[in-house]
Protein backbone atom coordinates (compact mmCIF):
# COMPACT_ATOMS: atom_id res chain seq x y z
CA UNK A 1 0.00 0.00 0.00
CA UNK A 2 2.71 2.66 0.81
CA UNK A 3 4.56 1.46 -2.56
CA UNK A 4 1.79 2.08 -4.31
CA UNK A 5 0.91 5.45 -2.40
CA UNK A 6 4.70 6.69 -3.50
CA UNK A 7 4.18 5.65 -7.15
CA UNK A 8 0.86 7.13 -7.18
CA UNK A 9 2.08 10.41 -6.05
CA UNK A 10 5.42 9.97 -8.20
CA UNK A 11 2.89 9.92 -11.10
CA UNK A 12 0.45 12.93 -10.05
CA UNK A 13 3.91 15.07 -9.74
CA UNK A 14 5.07 14.05 -12.97
CA UNK A 15 1.62 15.05 -14.60
CA UNK A 16 1.95 18.59 -12.78
CA UNK A 17 5.66 19.06 -14.07
CA UNK A 18 4.04 18.89 -17.53
CA UNK A 19 1.03 20.41 -16.45
CA UNK A 20 3.19 23.60 -16.08
CA UNK A 21 5.52 23.22 -19.08
CA UNK A 22 2.46 22.68 -21.27
CA UNK A 23 0.86 25.81 -19.69
CA UNK A 24 3.93 27.90 -20.56
CA UNK A 25 3.26 27.26 -24.06
CA UNK A 26 0.09 29.35 -26.00
CA UNK A 27 -0.64 26.11 -27.89
CA UNK A 28 -0.51 23.73 -25.49
CA UNK A 29 -2.04 25.23 -22.27
CA UNK A 30 -5.38 24.56 -22.27
CA UNK A 31 -3.90 20.68 -22.19
CA UNK A 32 -1.36 21.51 -19.70
CA UNK A 33 -4.27 22.88 -17.29
CA UNK A 34 -6.50 19.78 -17.96
CA UNK A 35 -3.10 17.34 -17.60
CA UNK A 36 -2.20 19.29 -14.07
CA UNK A 37 -5.94 18.04 -13.04
CA UNK A 38 -6.12 15.17 -13.52
CA UNK A 39 -2.65 14.32 -11.58
CA UNK A 40 -5.01 16.20 -8.78
CA UNK A 41 -7.78 13.94 -9.37
CA UNK A 42 -5.63 11.09 -8.98
CA UNK A 43 -3.81 12.44 -6.12
CA UNK A 44 -6.75 13.52 -3.56
CA UNK A 45 -8.72 9.92 -5.20
CA UNK A 46 -5.67 7.75 -3.85
CA UNK A 47 -5.47 9.78 -0.47
CA UNK A 48 -9.43 8.97 -0.31
CA UNK A 49 -8.65 4.92 -0.73
CA UNK A 50 -5.60 4.96 1.65
CA UNK A 51 -7.60 6.71 4.18
CA UNK A 52 -10.61 4.60 4.13
CA UNK A 53 -10.26 2.60 7.29
CA UNK A 54 -9.20 5.03 9.22
CA UNK A 55 -12.23 7.52 8.73
CA UNK A 56 -13.87 8.61 12.18
CA UNK A 57 -17.36 9.27 11.55
CA UNK A 58 -17.03 12.93 12.29
CA UNK A 59 -14.27 12.80 9.36
CA UNK A 60 -15.98 11.26 6.94
CA UNK A 61 -19.10 13.59 7.28
CA UNK A 62 -16.51 17.09 7.26
CA UNK A 63 -14.77 15.62 4.50
CA UNK A 64 -17.45 15.24 2.45
CA UNK A 65 -19.35 18.40 3.68
CA UNK A 66 -16.23 20.34 3.07
CA UNK A 67 -15.87 18.72 -0.48
CA UNK A 68 -19.47 18.93 -1.84
CA UNK A 69 -19.77 22.75 -0.59
CA UNK A 70 -16.17 23.61 -1.61
CA UNK A 71 -16.61 22.29 -4.72
CA UNK A 72 -19.76 24.55 -5.57
CA UNK A 73 -18.48 27.41 -4.08
CA UNK A 74 -15.39 26.63 -6.30
CA UNK A 75 -16.81 26.10 -9.64
CA UNK A 76 -20.28 28.50 -9.22
CA UNK A 77 -17.77 31.22 -8.96
CA UNK A 78 -14.97 30.61 -11.26
CA UNK A 79 -17.98 30.24 -14.03
CA UNK A 80 -19.63 33.22 -13.52
CA UNK A 81 -17.24 35.85 -12.37
CA UNK A 82 -16.56 38.49 -15.09
CA UNK A 83 -13.22 38.48 -17.35
CA UNK A 84 -12.53 41.43 -15.48
CA UNK A 85 -12.81 40.25 -12.04
CA UNK A 86 -10.31 37.22 -13.03
CA UNK A 87 -6.94 38.58 -10.81
CA UNK A 88 -8.98 39.26 -7.58
CA UNK A 89 -10.81 35.70 -8.27
CA UNK A 90 -7.54 34.09 -8.29
CA UNK A 91 -6.41 36.09 -5.77
CA UNK A 92 -9.24 34.55 -3.42
CA UNK A 93 -8.34 31.11 -4.62
CA UNK A 94 -4.95 31.69 -3.57
CA UNK A 95 -5.93 32.92 -0.49
CA UNK A 96 -7.88 30.18 0.36
CA UNK A 97 -5.15 27.45 -0.16
CA UNK A 98 -2.77 29.66 1.88
CA UNK A 99 -5.76 29.29 4.43
CA UNK A 100 -5.95 25.66 4.51
CA UNK A 101 -2.37 25.04 4.71
CA UNK A 102 -2.28 27.20 7.44
CA UNK A 103 -4.79 25.26 9.11
CA UNK A 104 -2.80 21.94 8.78
CA UNK A 105 -0.28 23.14 10.24
CA UNK A 106 -2.26 24.50 13.31
CA UNK A 107 -4.34 21.25 13.37
CA UNK A 108 -0.62 19.84 13.85
CA UNK A 109 0.15 21.86 16.67
CA UNK A 110 -2.82 22.20 18.51
CA UNK A 111 -2.86 18.11 18.84
CA UNK A 112 -0.03 18.29 20.36
CA UNK A 113 -0.87 21.04 22.79
CA UNK A 114 1.01 21.20 26.23
CA UNK A 115 3.62 18.56 24.88
CA UNK A 116 6.67 19.34 22.85
CA UNK A 117 6.34 18.81 19.42
CA UNK A 118 9.18 17.08 17.35
CA UNK A 119 11.30 19.77 16.03
CA UNK A 120 11.29 17.96 12.45
CA UNK A 121 7.24 18.11 12.39
CA UNK A 122 6.93 21.12 14.49
CA UNK A 123 9.24 23.43 12.53
CA UNK A 124 7.32 22.89 8.86
CA UNK A 125 4.05 23.08 10.67
CA UNK A 126 4.92 26.54 12.16
CA UNK A 127 6.51 28.14 8.76
CA UNK A 128 2.81 26.43 7.25
CA UNK A 129 0.90 29.05 9.91
CA UNK A 130 2.94 31.87 9.00
CA UNK A 131 3.85 31.58 5.51
CA UNK A 132 -0.22 30.46 4.90
CA UNK A 133 -1.28 33.05 7.05
CA UNK A 134 0.27 35.75 5.36
CA UNK A 135 -0.85 34.71 2.01
CA UNK A 136 -4.29 34.39 2.96
CA UNK A 137 -4.47 37.59 4.80
CA UNK A 138 -2.26 39.01 1.73
CA UNK A 139 -4.98 37.61 -0.60
CA UNK A 140 -7.68 38.84 1.12
CA UNK A 141 -6.41 42.12 1.08
CA UNK A 142 -5.51 41.98 -2.89
CA UNK A 143 -9.12 40.94 -3.71
CA UNK A 144 -10.74 43.90 -1.46
CA UNK A 145 -8.67 46.22 -3.46
CA UNK A 146 -8.95 45.01 -6.64
CA UNK A 147 -12.87 44.85 -6.18
CA UNK A 148 -12.80 48.30 -5.44
CA UNK A 149 -14.32 47.42 -1.72
CA UNK A 150 -11.15 49.59 0.14
CA UNK A 151 -9.64 51.56 -2.23
CA UNK A 152 -6.71 50.14 -4.70
CA UNK A 153 -3.88 53.37 -3.76
CA UNK A 154 -1.60 52.50 -1.09
CA UNK A 155 -2.21 53.46 2.09
CA UNK A 156 0.48 54.42 4.05
CA UNK A 157 1.27 55.70 7.71
CA UNK A 158 5.03 56.70 9.38
CA UNK A 159 7.06 54.00 10.34
CA UNK A 160 5.38 51.31 8.53
CA UNK A 161 8.18 49.17 7.69
CA UNK A 162 9.53 49.67 11.50
CA UNK A 163 6.13 48.21 12.98
CA UNK A 164 6.06 45.66 9.89
CA UNK A 165 9.56 44.55 10.37
CA UNK A 166 9.02 44.31 14.19
CA UNK A 167 5.70 42.45 13.61
CA UNK A 168 7.60 39.71 11.91
CA UNK A 169 10.24 39.87 14.58
CA UNK A 170 7.94 39.22 17.32
CA UNK A 171 6.49 36.41 14.94
CA UNK A 172 9.47 34.66 15.08
CA UNK A 173 10.52 35.16 18.46
CA UNK A 174 6.57 33.83 19.96
CA UNK A 175 7.33 30.81 16.90
CA UNK A 176 10.52 30.11 19.12
CA UNK A 177 8.90 29.83 21.96
CA UNK A 178 6.18 28.00 20.90
CA UNK A 179 8.75 25.44 19.60
CA UNK A 180 11.25 25.04 22.75
CA UNK A 181 9.36 26.50 25.77
CA UNK A 182 5.68 26.41 25.44
CA UNK A 183 3.60 24.91 23.02
CA UNK A 184 0.20 26.49 24.40
CA UNK A 185 -2.96 27.11 22.26
CA UNK A 186 -2.73 30.86 23.92
CA UNK A 187 0.75 30.54 21.73
CA UNK A 188 -0.55 29.51 18.82
CA UNK A 189 -3.73 32.16 18.94
CA UNK A 190 -1.48 34.63 19.41
CA UNK A 191 1.06 33.81 16.66
CA UNK A 192 -2.08 33.36 14.11
CA UNK A 193 -3.28 36.82 14.93
CA UNK A 194 -0.33 38.23 14.57
CA UNK A 195 0.12 36.44 11.43
CA UNK A 196 -2.92 37.48 10.06
CA UNK A 197 -2.11 41.20 11.00
CA UNK A 198 1.04 41.44 9.11
CA UNK A 199 -0.07 39.56 5.71
CA UNK A 200 -2.73 42.70 6.30
CA UNK A 201 0.16 45.12 7.16
CA UNK A 202 2.06 43.84 4.30
CA UNK A 203 -0.28 44.12 1.65
CA UNK A 204 -2.21 47.44 2.54
CA UNK A 205 0.44 50.17 1.47
CA UNK A 206 1.01 48.50 -2.21
CA UNK A 207 -1.16 49.98 -4.68
CA UNK A 208 -3.63 48.46 -7.02
CA UNK A 209 -1.35 48.86 -9.66
CA UNK A 210 0.82 46.69 -8.40
CA UNK A 211 -1.15 43.68 -7.29
CA UNK A 212 -0.59 41.04 -9.93
CA UNK A 213 2.70 41.19 -8.90
CA UNK A 214 2.00 40.61 -5.42
CA UNK A 215 -0.65 37.77 -6.07
CA UNK A 216 1.58 36.11 -7.75
CA UNK A 217 4.63 36.11 -4.80
CA UNK A 218 1.35 34.94 -2.65
CA UNK A 219 0.82 32.07 -4.98
CA UNK A 220 4.60 30.94 -4.56
CA UNK A 221 4.47 31.84 -0.80
CA UNK A 222 1.48 29.27 -0.67
CA UNK A 223 3.04 27.25 -2.65
CA UNK A 224 5.82 27.12 -0.14
CA UNK A 225 3.35 27.06 2.76
CA UNK A 226 2.00 23.85 1.38
CA UNK A 227 4.96 22.41 0.66
CA UNK A 228 5.47 22.78 4.61
CA UNK A 229 3.06 21.49 5.38
CA UNK A 230 4.03 18.48 3.62
CA UNK A 231 7.67 18.23 5.38
CA UNK A 232 5.44 17.83 8.77
CA UNK A 233 2.65 15.05 7.44
CA UNK A 234 5.66 13.42 5.33
CA UNK A 235 3.92 13.78 2.56
CA UNK A 236 5.81 13.22 -1.44
CA UNK A 237 2.66 15.23 -3.12
CA UNK A 238 2.84 18.67 -1.08
CA UNK A 239 6.48 18.32 -0.65
CA UNK A 240 6.60 18.49 -4.94
CA UNK A 241 3.57 20.12 -6.11
CA UNK A 242 4.28 22.80 -2.69
CA UNK A 243 7.83 23.19 -4.44
CA UNK A 244 6.73 23.34 -7.86
CA UNK A 245 4.65 25.87 -7.03
CA UNK A 246 6.99 28.32 -4.57
CA UNK A 247 9.89 28.00 -7.27
CA UNK A 248 8.16 28.68 -10.69
CA UNK A 249 5.90 31.41 -8.56
CA UNK A 250 8.97 33.28 -7.89
CA UNK A 251 10.27 32.77 -11.35
CA UNK A 252 7.08 33.97 -12.50
CA UNK A 253 6.84 37.09 -10.12
CA UNK A 254 10.12 38.38 -10.90
CA UNK A 255 8.91 38.07 -14.76
CA UNK A 256 5.88 40.01 -14.32
CA UNK A 257 8.01 42.71 -12.44
CA UNK A 258 10.30 42.63 -15.11
CA UNK A 259 7.83 43.47 -17.62
CA UNK A 260 6.68 46.50 -15.86
CA UNK A 261 10.55 47.83 -15.69
CA UNK A 262 10.51 47.79 -11.93
CA UNK A 263 12.23 45.69 -9.49
CA UNK A 264 10.33 43.76 -7.22
CA UNK A 265 11.64 45.29 -4.13
CA UNK A 266 10.19 48.34 -5.34
CA UNK A 267 6.96 47.14 -6.22
CA UNK A 268 6.93 45.68 -2.64
CA UNK A 269 8.03 48.53 -0.77
CA UNK A 270 7.64 51.21 -2.62
CA UNK A 271 4.31 52.51 -2.02
CA UNK A 272 4.07 52.98 -5.61
CA UNK A 273 1.00 54.70 -6.86
CA UNK A 274 0.18 57.38 -4.00
CA UNK A 275 -1.49 60.69 -5.27
CA UNK A 276 1.20 63.26 -6.19
CA UNK A 277 0.53 66.57 -4.54
CA UNK A 278 1.62 68.25 -7.93
CA UNK A 279 2.49 67.63 -11.37
CA UNK A 280 5.80 65.05 -11.29
CA UNK A 281 8.35 65.51 -13.05
CA UNK A 282 10.28 67.89 -15.49
CA UNK A 283 7.07 68.88 -17.81
CA UNK A 284 4.77 70.50 -15.46
CA UNK A 285 1.27 70.20 -17.08
CA UNK A 286 -0.53 72.66 -15.46
CA UNK A 287 -1.74 75.53 -17.17
CA UNK A 288 -1.84 73.23 -20.95
CA UNK A 289 -5.24 72.71 -22.10
CA UNK A 290 -6.84 69.43 -23.22
CA UNK A 291 -8.39 69.32 -26.86
CA UNK A 292 -11.54 67.26 -26.82
CA UNK A 293 -13.72 66.45 -29.98
CA UNK A 294 -16.84 65.18 -31.03
CA UNK A 295 -17.53 61.87 -31.91
CA UNK A 296 -18.70 63.00 -35.54
CA UNK A 297 -15.15 64.96 -35.74
CA UNK A 298 -12.97 61.57 -34.71
CA UNK A 299 -15.06 59.37 -36.58
CA UNK A 300 -14.73 61.23 -39.77
CA UNK A 301 -10.43 61.03 -38.97
CA UNK A 302 -10.30 57.53 -38.56
CA UNK A 303 -12.49 57.04 -41.95
CA UNK A 304 -10.15 58.44 -43.69
CA UNK A 305 -6.42 57.81 -42.18
CA UNK A 306 -4.40 55.20 -43.70
CA UNK A 307 -3.77 53.34 -40.66
CA UNK A 308 -4.56 52.86 -37.29
CA UNK A 309 -3.41 51.41 -33.95
CA UNK A 310 -5.31 50.56 -31.02
CA UNK A 311 -4.26 50.83 -27.97
CA UNK A 312 -6.51 49.00 -25.13
CA UNK A 313 -6.89 49.39 -21.88
CA UNK A 314 -8.35 48.23 -18.41
CA UNK A 315 -11.13 51.18 -19.23
CA UNK A 316 -12.12 48.79 -22.19
CA UNK A 317 -12.49 46.03 -19.60
CA UNK A 318 -14.40 47.79 -17.13
CA UNK A 319 -16.95 49.01 -19.68
CA UNK A 320 -17.29 45.88 -21.70
CA UNK A 321 -16.38 47.56 -24.72
CA UNK A 322 -14.50 45.24 -26.56
CA UNK A 323 -17.21 43.90 -28.93
CA UNK A 324 -17.93 47.84 -29.91
CA UNK A 325 -14.37 47.85 -30.67
CA UNK A 326 -14.13 45.26 -32.69
CA UNK A 327 -16.99 46.06 -34.52
CA UNK A 328 -15.40 49.75 -35.13
CA UNK A 329 -12.04 47.76 -36.34
CA UNK A 330 -14.29 45.72 -38.76
CA UNK A 331 -15.53 49.15 -40.02
CA UNK A 332 -12.17 50.66 -40.64
CA UNK A 333 -10.86 47.71 -41.99
CA UNK A 334 -13.90 47.41 -44.54
CA UNK A 335 -13.06 51.31 -45.97
CA UNK A 336 -9.14 49.87 -46.49
CA UNK A 337 -7.69 51.37 -43.38
CA UNK A 338 -4.91 49.00 -41.60
CA UNK A 339 -5.89 48.34 -38.21
CA UNK A 340 -3.79 46.52 -35.53
CA UNK A 341 -3.82 46.04 -31.87
CA UNK A 342 -0.95 47.18 -29.84
CA UNK A 343 -0.99 45.23 -26.52
CA UNK A 344 1.51 46.29 -23.55
CA UNK A 345 2.62 43.70 -21.36
CA UNK A 346 1.18 44.72 -18.55
CA UNK A 347 -2.50 46.68 -20.20
CA UNK A 348 -5.18 45.63 -17.76
CA UNK A 349 -4.62 44.56 -14.87
CA UNK A 350 -2.40 41.59 -15.58
CA UNK A 351 -0.39 40.51 -17.99
CA UNK A 352 -2.17 38.89 -21.12
CA UNK A 353 -5.60 40.37 -19.51
CA UNK A 354 -6.07 42.34 -23.31
CA UNK A 355 -5.51 39.12 -25.18
CA UNK A 356 -7.94 37.00 -23.04
CA UNK A 357 -10.43 39.88 -24.02
CA UNK A 358 -10.08 40.66 -27.12
CA UNK A 359 -9.65 36.87 -28.35
CA UNK A 360 -13.11 36.68 -26.42
CA UNK A 361 -14.55 39.08 -29.02
CA UNK A 362 -12.89 37.32 -31.84
CA UNK A 363 -10.33 39.46 -32.80
CA UNK A 364 -8.66 37.63 -34.81
CA UNK A 365 -4.41 36.70 -33.08
CA UNK A 366 -2.73 38.04 -36.23
CA UNK A 367 -3.68 41.50 -35.75
CA UNK A 368 -2.82 41.15 -31.99
CA UNK A 369 0.77 43.04 -31.78
CA UNK A 370 3.49 42.73 -28.67
CA UNK A 371 4.85 45.74 -27.82
CA UNK A 372 8.78 45.14 -29.00
CA UNK A 373 7.01 43.82 -32.44
CA UNK A 374 4.82 47.47 -33.04
CA UNK A 375 6.72 50.09 -31.13
CA UNK A 376 8.26 51.59 -33.78
CA UNK A 377 4.95 51.52 -36.61
CA UNK A 378 3.71 54.37 -34.49
CA UNK A 379 6.14 56.89 -36.20
CA UNK A 380 4.32 55.64 -39.52
CA UNK A 381 1.08 55.88 -38.19
CA UNK A 382 -1.78 57.77 -39.32
CA UNK A 383 -3.86 57.60 -35.70
CA UNK A 384 -3.15 55.99 -32.18
CA UNK A 385 -6.77 55.15 -31.18
CA UNK A 386 -6.34 54.85 -27.07
CA UNK A 387 -9.30 53.33 -25.47
CA UNK A 388 -9.26 53.42 -21.78
CA UNK A 389 -5.24 52.58 -21.43
CA UNK A 390 -3.79 55.58 -19.49
CA UNK A 391 -0.31 54.57 -17.84
CA UNK A 392 1.09 52.22 -21.09
CA UNK A 393 1.20 55.38 -23.01
CA UNK A 394 2.58 57.81 -20.58
CA UNK A 395 5.36 59.42 -22.25
CA UNK A 396 6.74 60.72 -18.55
CA UNK A 397 8.10 57.13 -18.21
CA UNK A 398 10.73 58.12 -20.98
CA UNK A 399 11.31 61.53 -20.67
CA UNK A 400 10.85 62.06 -16.63
CA UNK A 401 13.50 60.90 -14.78
CA UNK A 402 11.62 62.03 -11.65
CA UNK A 403 8.42 60.11 -12.27
CA UNK A 404 7.34 56.95 -10.42
CA UNK A 405 6.88 55.08 -13.61
CA UNK A 406 10.25 56.32 -15.09
CA UNK A 407 11.82 53.65 -17.16
CA UNK A 408 8.65 51.80 -17.31
CA UNK A 409 8.45 50.20 -21.27
CA UNK A 410 5.66 51.98 -22.63
CA UNK A 411 3.97 52.21 -26.08
CA UNK A 412 4.75 55.18 -28.36
CA UNK A 413 1.49 56.06 -29.08
CA UNK A 414 2.86 59.69 -28.68
CA UNK A 415 4.19 59.23 -32.06
CA UNK A 416 1.97 58.83 -34.25
CA UNK A 417 0.33 61.73 -36.87
CA UNK A 418 -2.66 61.73 -34.33
CA UNK A 419 -3.43 60.83 -31.14
CA UNK A 420 -7.11 60.19 -30.60
CA UNK A 421 -8.03 58.94 -26.17
CA UNK A 422 -11.23 57.46 -25.24
CA UNK A 423 -11.48 58.57 -21.55
CA UNK A 424 -13.76 58.37 -18.87
CA UNK A 425 -12.38 61.29 -17.30
CA UNK A 426 -9.13 63.69 -16.68
CA UNK A 427 -8.79 61.19 -13.48
CA UNK A 428 -5.33 60.23 -13.49
CA UNK A 429 -4.55 56.17 -14.14
CA UNK A 430 -4.88 53.73 -11.91
CA UNK A 431 -0.67 54.35 -11.12
CA UNK A 432 -2.01 57.91 -9.92
CA UNK A 433 0.17 59.79 -12.19
CA UNK A 434 -0.74 62.69 -14.53
CA UNK A 435 -0.39 61.97 -18.15
CA UNK A 436 1.37 64.96 -20.71
CA UNK A 437 -0.05 63.09 -23.85
CA UNK A 438 -3.35 63.93 -22.77
CA UNK A 439 -2.24 67.88 -23.25
CA UNK A 440 -0.15 67.32 -26.32
CA UNK A 441 -1.21 69.54 -29.40
CA UNK A 442 -1.97 66.02 -31.51
CA UNK A 443 -4.21 64.58 -29.34
CA UNK A 444 -7.79 64.70 -28.92
CA UNK A 445 -9.89 63.41 -25.73
CA UNK A 446 -13.05 61.74 -26.51
CA UNK A 447 -14.45 61.33 -22.77
CA UNK A 448 -17.22 59.22 -21.53
CA UNK A 449 -17.24 55.63 -21.27
CA UNK A 450 -15.60 53.75 -23.51
CA UNK A 451 -18.44 51.24 -24.56
CA UNK A 452 -20.55 53.99 -25.45
CA UNK A 453 -17.47 55.96 -27.25
CA UNK A 454 -16.90 53.51 -29.35
CA UNK A 455 -20.37 52.90 -30.17
CA UNK A 456 -20.76 56.54 -30.76
CA UNK A 457 -17.65 56.01 -32.85
CA UNK A 458 -18.96 53.41 -35.07
CA UNK A 459 -22.10 55.20 -35.84
CA UNK A 460 -19.92 58.41 -37.01
CA UNK A 461 -17.60 55.98 -38.94
CA UNK A 462 -20.68 54.75 -40.82
CA UNK A 463 -21.96 58.36 -41.54
CA UNK A 464 -18.57 59.46 -42.66
CA UNK B 1 18.15 15.33 11.49
CA UNK B 2 17.32 11.93 10.13
CA UNK B 3 17.53 9.65 6.63
CA UNK B 4 13.92 10.48 6.56
CA UNK B 5 13.88 14.11 6.73
CA UNK B 6 17.25 14.22 4.28
CA UNK B 7 15.40 12.46 1.87
CA UNK B 8 12.30 15.21 2.16
CA UNK B 9 14.66 17.89 1.75
CA UNK B 10 15.93 16.09 -1.23
CA UNK B 11 12.90 16.37 -3.12
CA UNK B 12 12.34 19.54 -2.27
CA UNK B 13 15.88 20.65 -4.03
CA UNK B 14 15.03 19.31 -7.04
CA UNK B 15 11.75 19.70 -7.08
CA UNK B 16 12.43 23.98 -6.83
CA UNK B 17 15.07 23.36 -9.66
CA UNK B 18 12.25 21.50 -11.73
CA UNK B 19 9.85 24.41 -11.24
CA UNK B 20 12.04 27.38 -12.10
CA UNK B 21 13.30 25.30 -15.32
CA UNK B 22 9.61 23.93 -16.97
CA UNK B 23 8.32 27.39 -17.24
CA UNK B 24 11.25 29.54 -17.43
CA UNK B 25 10.34 30.81 -21.53
CA UNK B 26 6.43 30.93 -21.03
CA UNK B 27 6.15 34.48 -22.76
CA UNK B 28 3.83 37.27 -21.25
CA UNK B 29 0.94 36.70 -22.66
CA UNK B 30 0.31 33.22 -20.89
CA UNK B 31 1.58 34.96 -17.65
CA UNK B 32 -2.00 35.31 -16.13
CA UNK B 33 -3.24 31.81 -17.15
CA UNK B 34 0.19 30.47 -15.70
CA UNK B 35 -0.32 32.17 -11.92
CA UNK B 36 -3.52 30.64 -12.07
CA UNK B 37 -2.61 27.05 -13.31
CA UNK B 38 -0.14 26.46 -10.83
CA UNK B 39 -2.58 28.67 -8.20
CA UNK B 40 -4.59 25.61 -8.55
CA UNK B 41 -1.38 23.14 -8.12
CA UNK B 42 -0.62 23.96 -5.02
CA UNK B 43 -4.46 23.17 -4.07
CA UNK B 44 -2.80 19.80 -3.14
CA UNK B 45 -3.09 20.49 0.33
CA UNK B 46 -6.22 19.26 -0.35
CA UNK B 47 -4.22 15.80 0.53
CA UNK B 48 -3.34 17.24 3.73
CA UNK B 49 -6.53 18.62 4.63
CA UNK B 50 -8.05 14.94 4.21
CA UNK B 51 -5.20 13.75 5.85
CA UNK B 52 -5.97 15.69 9.31
CA UNK B 53 -9.73 15.88 8.29
CA UNK B 54 -10.00 11.96 8.62
CA UNK B 55 -9.78 11.79 11.91
CA UNK B 56 -11.05 14.31 13.53
CA UNK B 57 -12.59 13.79 16.86
CA UNK B 58 -12.51 16.71 19.48
CA UNK B 59 -14.92 19.60 18.83
CA UNK B 60 -11.58 22.17 17.67
CA UNK B 61 -10.49 19.05 15.01
CA UNK B 62 -13.33 18.79 13.42
CA UNK B 63 -13.76 23.09 13.19
CA UNK B 64 -10.08 23.10 11.52
CA UNK B 65 -10.82 19.95 9.45
CA UNK B 66 -13.63 21.10 7.81
CA UNK B 67 -12.66 24.44 7.62
CA UNK B 68 -9.24 23.15 5.70
CA UNK B 69 -11.23 20.61 3.43
CA UNK B 70 -13.60 23.62 2.17
CA UNK B 71 -11.00 26.25 1.52
CA UNK B 72 -8.74 23.40 -0.05
CA UNK B 73 -11.22 22.25 -2.49
CA UNK B 74 -12.19 25.60 -3.31
CA UNK B 75 -8.41 26.28 -4.46
CA UNK B 76 -8.46 23.50 -6.59
CA UNK B 77 -11.84 23.40 -8.11
CA UNK B 78 -12.16 26.93 -8.34
CA UNK B 79 -7.99 27.52 -9.57
CA UNK B 80 -8.75 24.26 -12.47
CA UNK B 81 -12.03 25.94 -13.87
CA UNK B 82 -11.23 29.43 -13.61
CA UNK B 83 -7.52 28.62 -15.72
CA UNK B 84 -9.64 26.77 -18.42
CA UNK B 85 -12.36 29.57 -19.05
CA UNK B 86 -9.35 31.79 -19.58
CA UNK B 87 -7.35 29.74 -21.89
CA UNK B 88 -10.66 28.54 -23.55
CA UNK B 89 -10.24 32.49 -24.94
CA UNK B 90 -7.01 32.14 -26.06
CA UNK B 91 -8.20 28.75 -27.95
CA UNK B 92 -10.82 30.30 -30.45
CA UNK B 93 -7.56 32.05 -31.97
CA UNK B 94 -5.62 29.27 -32.71
CA UNK B 95 -6.52 28.64 -35.98
CA UNK B 96 -5.40 32.27 -36.78
CA UNK B 97 -2.02 31.23 -35.47
CA UNK B 98 -0.81 28.14 -37.13
CA UNK B 99 -0.30 30.37 -40.27
CA UNK B 100 3.25 30.22 -39.29
CA UNK B 101 2.80 33.04 -36.32
CA UNK B 102 4.12 30.88 -33.53
CA UNK B 103 4.26 33.12 -30.44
Amino acid sequence: MIIATELIYLLAAVLFILGLQFLSSPRSARHGNWIAAAGMVLAVAWTVVVLRDSFTTAGIIICAVGFVIGGIVGVVSARTVKMTAMPQMVAIFNGAGGGAAALVGISGLVNLAGKQPAFQTGFPEVLAVIIGGISFAGSVIAFLKLQELITGAPITFPGQHLINGILALVILVLAAILLAVNNSIVVIAVLLALVLVLGVTFVLPIGGADMPVVISMLNACTGLAVAASGFALNNFALIVAGTLVGASGTLLTRKMSDAMGRSLVNVLFGAFGQVKVSAVGGTGTAGHTVRSGSAEDIGTLLAYSQSVIIVPGYGLAVAQGQHALRELADLLEKRGVDVKYAIHPVAGRMPGHMNVLLAEANVPYDQLKEMDEINDEFKQTDVALVVGANDVVNPAARNSPGSDIYGMPILNADQARNVVILKRSMRPGFAGIDNELFYDHRTIMLFGDAKESLTKLVAAVKAA
Amino acid sequence: MNEQTVVLITYFVLAAFIGFEVISNVPTILHTPLMSGSNAIHGIILVGALLIAANAQTTLQIVLGLLAVFMATVNVVGGFVVTDRMLEMFKARQPGGEKGKEQ
